[in-house]
């Protein structure tokens, strides 16, 4: 059994009168492929909010490589290796495919203004590994063709495969992709979950927001359901399937 | 003479007329989401005709009840008037441009009103004839001028008329709906497009009456007097929270009683070391100190973790 | 094969490049010459206002053009390096530092006004950051308007005359300088020290543009929230864009001073910033050859008008009807509307990428919506 990597301790969140997590707790370990799923409204992407620092948790708290995240704090959590994706995709529309995984690259490269202006050798050189940092990345999701293209003129599914490889950019220790397959169809779907895997082999962690039950039943070693906030099973797909809470909080078995 | 109650008394006045032309901005605002920012001119246009009119009919032997009315008239049709040309020529064909684009005509068009007037008035200040009543009443040891509970009673009516509209009406339905989420509104049924027109068209008209008030208030019109009227009342507007109503009406009449007390006391305040001539400092301070804690304003909604 | 071809291009642009780069540095370097002898020393002193206000576009489009927040104060920052300039450099305190002392001074308290000013409104959204701006702004000419008592700082509304013209190694540029049997008038002695700083300030821009720093400044204009989960201290590169942008106008402020000799709180007025937004916006926000064609077009125009109302009306009408001066404003308003109806991503948007600004989606994120 390898060593956890992130540990959500009885996390809560409310929103006015509205629960939005209630003592989530749940344990990540180093290099699964690690799922999150439930109805719409269950609590996913505030978990994922929470998570990433967006949103202050009202209890509980996160540690994360053995170190406890700060709370409403995105850029020290991206520093720390958590990268993620978002559902409805947030891209630097007016940037290019290029520049924007190059603004991932931010977080682990130094460069100030005067660097930027001396162009000194030791900026150039990081200018340098920058790009073909980022060149590589767009090899690896696919889209190299397109690096000079603006973000916001890309196809759906190459915007979500940008937002991936922006966010390995960072090199994150745990990538979390919110509902990644959201819109695409079996063929793209398909070379996602190839993608996802591959990430996985390369030693990333992988945190899994999916309503596409079928790619998150073959693709992750163990899954968590939330249900109105709440944690109600957290186990290997195929016993999170026969779980009776878990069918009945689907509506009876649209799971299977 | 008890200067406080004085203060006090000055500050409701001029607050109610900011708070007026807060609402201007606040309604475009919401329904837009733009800053208006020739609305300031337009309160100085409704000042200019209100006072041409006034001058014309001084010596007519009408009674003055009738000619303030009739220049209020005028001046209200002139404001409806400016007020949805600007929103036709200048604002709609940017509706979905830049978000930028929208404030550089907003800015050229304040521009264009104010030279216009200064072509059609001239430079000078014009003296507003002395045909109010001047009688003053004794409150507490501070005097109020017949004209200064005037003011205070109009306004008030015209913002209790006007929450009535949005809130009890058809057509306040409408705005709200529109200022909510303008494609749905459009997909039931509303009319965007008129209902920004309607708005454009009922702040101009709060601009004319409060144009008319100034004047009567400080005697005086000048083509160049809407430019730190519209700024004050931008301020009121973003310090109760813009795009809200109430928030308007609560932040003009703060922003009065501010700038009044503060203008009254500051000398004191400071040892002597700041005068009353910084009184205009006074609005930036505070906004600047209620934004930093409250950042959409006073009133205005919690954006920063919307559920 | 194809590597060949591109590397073929790559050298017909480089010499493209370079041709070009020599035309237009022959251009304007006589360009005073050109423009004093046929439209008079009138327009040579426009042309330098046109290049203290290419310095100021060029940093507030740091600002709102690259990072996208909207300032409407950026003048004070003009403000605080001219009068910085008067105070150090006039009889007033009987200082007389010189001008390399001053300006880099002026840079750097100017960054320091920049960055107080941006501490306290990192959190505002798009608009209510304008107003705050605006007011930062305002508060500073009231100011400087009333700051000449109980001490006289500021000399109040009368301002600070008499200030000494620019120095620069024993000559100065308040007279002609004879060089090796050549005269260089005074103005164009400022021109070429102007266009020196403006190439330099031109330069600064573009490096930082296609930076780390830049791109991340463009990041948080596009999407802060996304911005922010790339690991981009949103706070720190904000500040940084302030603080940028406010040097580049404490410059342009001490340039000012030098070359006018004289400074009063009315020339930093609210209008004077909205000037410069204009000339950002509708240049071409974000794109630096149209940030500075704005500020070039919007120099002038009024000039244009107000030399053109007067003798234009006199040959028309055959008298002055319309007051000239308001006339040549309403046309600058005219103008204003309808160069954005007719382009409203600017006059000169970058080719390759029209970029917008976006204004407040930002929030969406924190909408529950599974």
């Amino acid at each position: 059994m390898s060593s956890t990597l992130l540990e959500a301790r009885a996390i809560d969140k409310h929103f006015g009168g509205v629960t939005a997590l209630r003592n989530v707790s749940l344990t990540i370990r180093q290099g699964e492929i690690y799922g999150l799923i439930g109805p719409n409204g269950a609590g996913k992407t505030s978990f994922f909010n929470v998570l990433t620092g967006l949103y202050h948790p009202d209890g509980g708290e996160l540690i994360f490589a053995g170190e406890k995240l700060q709370a409403s704090a995105p850029h020290k959590v991206a520093k720390l290796g958590i990268a993620r994706t978002f559902q409805n995709i947030r891209l630097f529309g007016n940037m290019t495919a290029m520049e924007n995984v190059m603004v991932g690259r931010h977080v682990r490269t130094h460069a100030g203004v005067f660097g930027a202006v001396l162009h000194d050798r030791r900026t150039t050189r990081e200018e340098a590994a920058i790009r073909r940092r980022a060149e590589e990345l767009l090899n690896y999701v696919n889209i190299a063709d397109r690096a000079d293209d603006l973000a916001r003129h890309l196809s759906y599914g190459d915007q979500r495969r940008l937002e991936i490889a922006r966010a390995l950019a960072t090199d994150p220790k745990l990538l979390a992709l919110d509902e990644p397959a959201a819109g695409m169809n079996g063929t793209e779907t398909a070379s996602l979950r190839e993608l996802i895997e591959g990430i996985r082999k390369d030693g990333i962690t992988v945190l899994l927001i999916e309503h596409d039950v079928k790619l998150v039943m073959g693709l992750c070693d163990r899954v968590a359901v939330l249900d109105y906030g709440e944690k109600i099973c957290e186990d290997v797909p195929s016993l999170v399937q026969k779980d009776p809470k878990v069918i009945e909080a689907y509506l009876g078995g649209s799971i299977a | 003479m008890d200067i406080f109650i004085q203060q006090i008394i000055n500050g409701l006045v001029l607050g109610s007329i900011y708070a007026l032309v807060a609402l201007g901005y606040t309604m475009v605002y919401g329904i837009m989401g733009l800053i208006n920012f020739a609305h300031g001119e337009v309160v100085m246009i409704g000042a200019m005709v209100a006072l041409t009119v006034i001058k014309l009919l001084a010596n007519s032997g009408l009674p003055v009840f009738i000619i303030i009315l009739l220049a209020l008239a005028a001046a209200a049709v002139v404001c409806m008037a400016v007020g949805f040309s600007i929103e036709r020529i200048a604002y709609r064909p940017l509706r979905h441009a830049p978000k930028l684009a929208p404030l550089i005509t907003a800015i050229g068009v304040s521009i264009v009103l104010q030279n216009l007037s200064m072509l059609i008035w001239g430079r000078n200040y014009h003296a507003f004839p002395p045909i109010l009543p001047t009688s003053a009443h004794d409150v507490f040891g501070a005097t109020i001028t017949t004209l200064q509970v005037a003011i205070v009673l109009i306004a008030t009516l015209m913002m209790a008329g006007l929450i009535v509209l949005i809130h009890r009406t058809r057509l306040g339905r409408a705005m709200r709906a529109t200022s909510e989420n303008p494609s749905i509104a459009q997909l039931m049924g509303v009319n965007i497009n008129q209902i920004i027109s309607i708005t454009f068209i009922i702040g101009s008209a709060l601009a004319a009456v409060a144009g008319l008030m100034v004047s009567a208030n400080y005697s005086i019109a000048h083509y160049y007097m809407g430019f730190m009227l519209g700024l004050k009342a931008f301020t009121a507007a973003v310090l109760g929270g813009i795009g809200n109503i109430a928030g308007a009406v609560l932040g003009g009449i703060l922003l009065g009683l501010i700038e009044s007390l503060g203008a009254g006391y500051i000398g004191d305040l400071t040892g002597g070391f700041l005068g009353s001539h910084y009184q205009d400092i006074f609005a930036f301070f505070v906004l600047i100190g209620v934004l930093i804690f409250r950042p959409s304003g006073l009133v205005g909604e919690k954006v920063s973790e919307r559920a | 094969m194809t590597s060949m071809s591109s590397l073929n291009a790559l050298r017909t642009d480089k010499r493209m490049v370079i041709a070009a780069t020599v035309i237009m540095g022959i251009a304007l370097a006589v360009l005073p010459f050109i423009i004093g002898s046929g439209l008079g020393n009138s327009w040579l002193r426009i042309l330098n206002f046109a290049l203290l206000y290419i310095m100021l576009a060029l940093g507030l489009n740091i600002v709102v053009g690259f990072a996208g927040l909207l300032d409407l104060g950026y003048i004070a920052f003009y403000a605080v390096g001219a009068y910085l300039y008067a105070l150090l450099a006039s009889p007033h305190f009987g200082l007389h530092l010189p001008v390399w002392v001053i300006i880099p001074a002026g840079a750097a308290l100017a960054g320091i006004f920049g960055a107080l000013l941006g501490a306290p409104t990192l959190r505002l959204r798009g608009d209510y950051l304008a107003i705050v701006t605006l007011g930062f702004g305002e508060i500073v000419r009231i100011f400087l308007n009333n700051l000449n008592a109980p001490v006289n700082i500021t000399n109040g509304p009368q301002g600070i005359s008499g200030i000494d013209p620019i120095h620069l190694g024993g000559f100065t540029l308040a007279k002609p300088i004879s060089l090796f049997g050549f005269t260089l008038p005074s103005l164009h002695a400022y021109y070429y020290l102007f266009l020196a700083l403006a190439l330099f300030i031109v330069f600064v821009t573009i490096r930082l543009e296609n930076s780390r720093i830049g791109r991340a400044w463009v990041a948080i204009r596009e999407d802060e929230i996304a911005a922010k989960s790339c690991g981009i201290n949103t706070r720190n590169i904000k500040l940084l864009a302030f603080t940028m942008g406010a040097s580049f106008g404490g410059v342009a402020g001490g340039l000012f001073a030098g070359f006018q000799g004289f400074v009063s709180p009315e020339s930093f007025n609210l209008m004077e910033s909205v000037m410069v937004l204009c000339m950002v916006v509708l240049g071409g926000m974000g794109n630096i050859p149209g940030v500075i064609l704005g500020g070039i077009l919007l120099t002038i125009l009024p000039e244009i008008f107000r030399h053109g109302s007067g003798p234009v009306q006199v040959a028309i009408f055959g008298k002055i009807l319309l007051d000239p001066e308001a006339l040549r404003m309403l046309l600058f308003g005219l103008a204003l509307i309808v160069v954005m109806l007719y382009r409203p991503a600017g006059l000169w948007p970058s080719t390759t990428r029209r970029r917008e600004f976006r204004g407040d989606s930002t929030n969406d994120v924190l909408k529950e919506g599974e």
